[in-house]
């Protein structure tokens, strides 16, 4: 989903970078709230950052002979709300665009966009939906990070579609040619990142029951739901 | 092994099939060069579309080869790596140190006491 350095018109580039800014900014002061509220916060924090950075250097093949990455938001977004999701997720793309020539700084405002923002928030919404309708927590974090990684490729898809609508077909005729390229690649890792992301969070069930009572992930009390989320 | 391990061994053993099915069914036969980024596929299709797009900003750094870009981008798995394993580490060895206390606490006081105590 990392738009290339430079290949976003500067007009583009400039309104996604606006658009991410107050995402970015906001998600700063949640999280200097957070660390400053809940100090014994700042190591699963940290652990949900480097979950992110794992999850999008893992570059997998996919059933369209390609290559592409998962984006590993949906876990932190679940476990500390997507504002916070917002700065790790920028603080991945940085230290790509900047030592791996992956991504860029002109495209980090798109890039952001999709990975940081859109993707956290609709994992997050799924996951709160299904947990309204008391769908088991193991299902829910699974269809949370699959809607979070694969809506970051619908979104990589639209941003690129704006800027470069197709002379014949128009802006619909370029969101199917990219989004071809990145949705359907990552339908199948996307699954990867829902199953990676249920075996992180069985490993903070069983670990971390105190923090993930404190973040409401676990419902204090409700003891079924823990020895249940434990044995599945 | 409990069947917690099972089912967590289990999960990795999916993420893995998903990763090599695609490579193992040669599912990039079809393509000139397989299993290209999808980046960078991104990148001809707009090339296609506008034959003229030139970027106009090249990265300020720019990995000088293959290698040393693998190098990077296996720093950056290998951080995250090492944060995750950390924190689940650290979490067990706490809760290993709460049991062996209260084991501590418990044979410290008399037999007869703590058996009492036993909630």
């Amino acid at each position: 989903m990392h738009i290339a350095e430079g290949f976003l018109p500067p007009a583009h580039a400039i309104a996604w970078g606006v658009a991410s800014a107050p995402f970015v900014v906001h998600g700063v002061r949640s999280l200097t709230r957070e660390v400053r509220e809940h100090p014994e916060s700042t190591l699963l924090l940290g652990a949900s950052g480097a979950f992110t950075f794992v999850l999008s250097a893992l570059k997998l093949p996919s059933v369209t002979g390609s290559c592409s990455h998962p984006t590993g938001t949906g876990l932190g977004a679940i476990l500390f709300r997507p504002p916070i999701m917002a700065v790790l997720g920028t603080i991945t793309l940085l230290f790509q665009a900047l030592l791996l020539a992956h991504g860029g700084l002109t495209t980090l405002g798109a890039n952001v966009f999709s990975m940081a923002i859109v993707g956290p928030w609709v994992g997050y919404a799924v996951y709160k939906l299904l947990r309204r309708y008391d769908v088991p927590l193991m299902v829910a974090v699974f269809f949370g990070a699959f809607f979070a990684d694969l809506s970051t490729y619908c979104v990589t898809s639209v941003q690129l579609a704006l800027a470069f609508p197709d002379p014949s077909s128009g802006f619909l005729g370029a969101l199917g040619k990219f989004g071809s390229i990145f949705a359907v690649t990552q339908l199948p890792l996307a699954v990867s990142e829902g199953l990676l992301t249920v075996l992180v969070m069985r490993l903070l069930v069983q670990s971390s029951k105190g923090e993930l009572t404190r973040l409401g992930v676990l419902v204090a009390g409700k003891r079924d739901t823990t020895t249940e989320a434990v044995a599945r | 092994m409990s069947r917690n391990t099972k089912i967590n061994l289990l999960l990795l053993a999916l993420v893995a099939a998903l990763a090599v099915l695609p490579l193992a069914l040669g599912l990039g036969d079809h393509k000139k060069e397989p299993f290209t980024g999808a980046d960078a596929e991104a990148e001809s299709a707009i090339t296609e579309i506008e034959p003229d797009y030139e970027p106009w900003f090249s990265p300020l750094y720019e990995p000088p080869s293959g290698e040393i870009e693998s190098a990077l981008f296996s720093l950056q798995a290998a951080l995250g790596a090492g944060v995750l394993a950390y924190y689940f580490g650290l979490r067990r060895g706490r809760r290993q140190g709460e049991a062996r206390a209260l084991a501590r606490r418990e044979t410290a006081k008399t037999p007869a006491e703590s058996g009492a105590d036993e909630v």
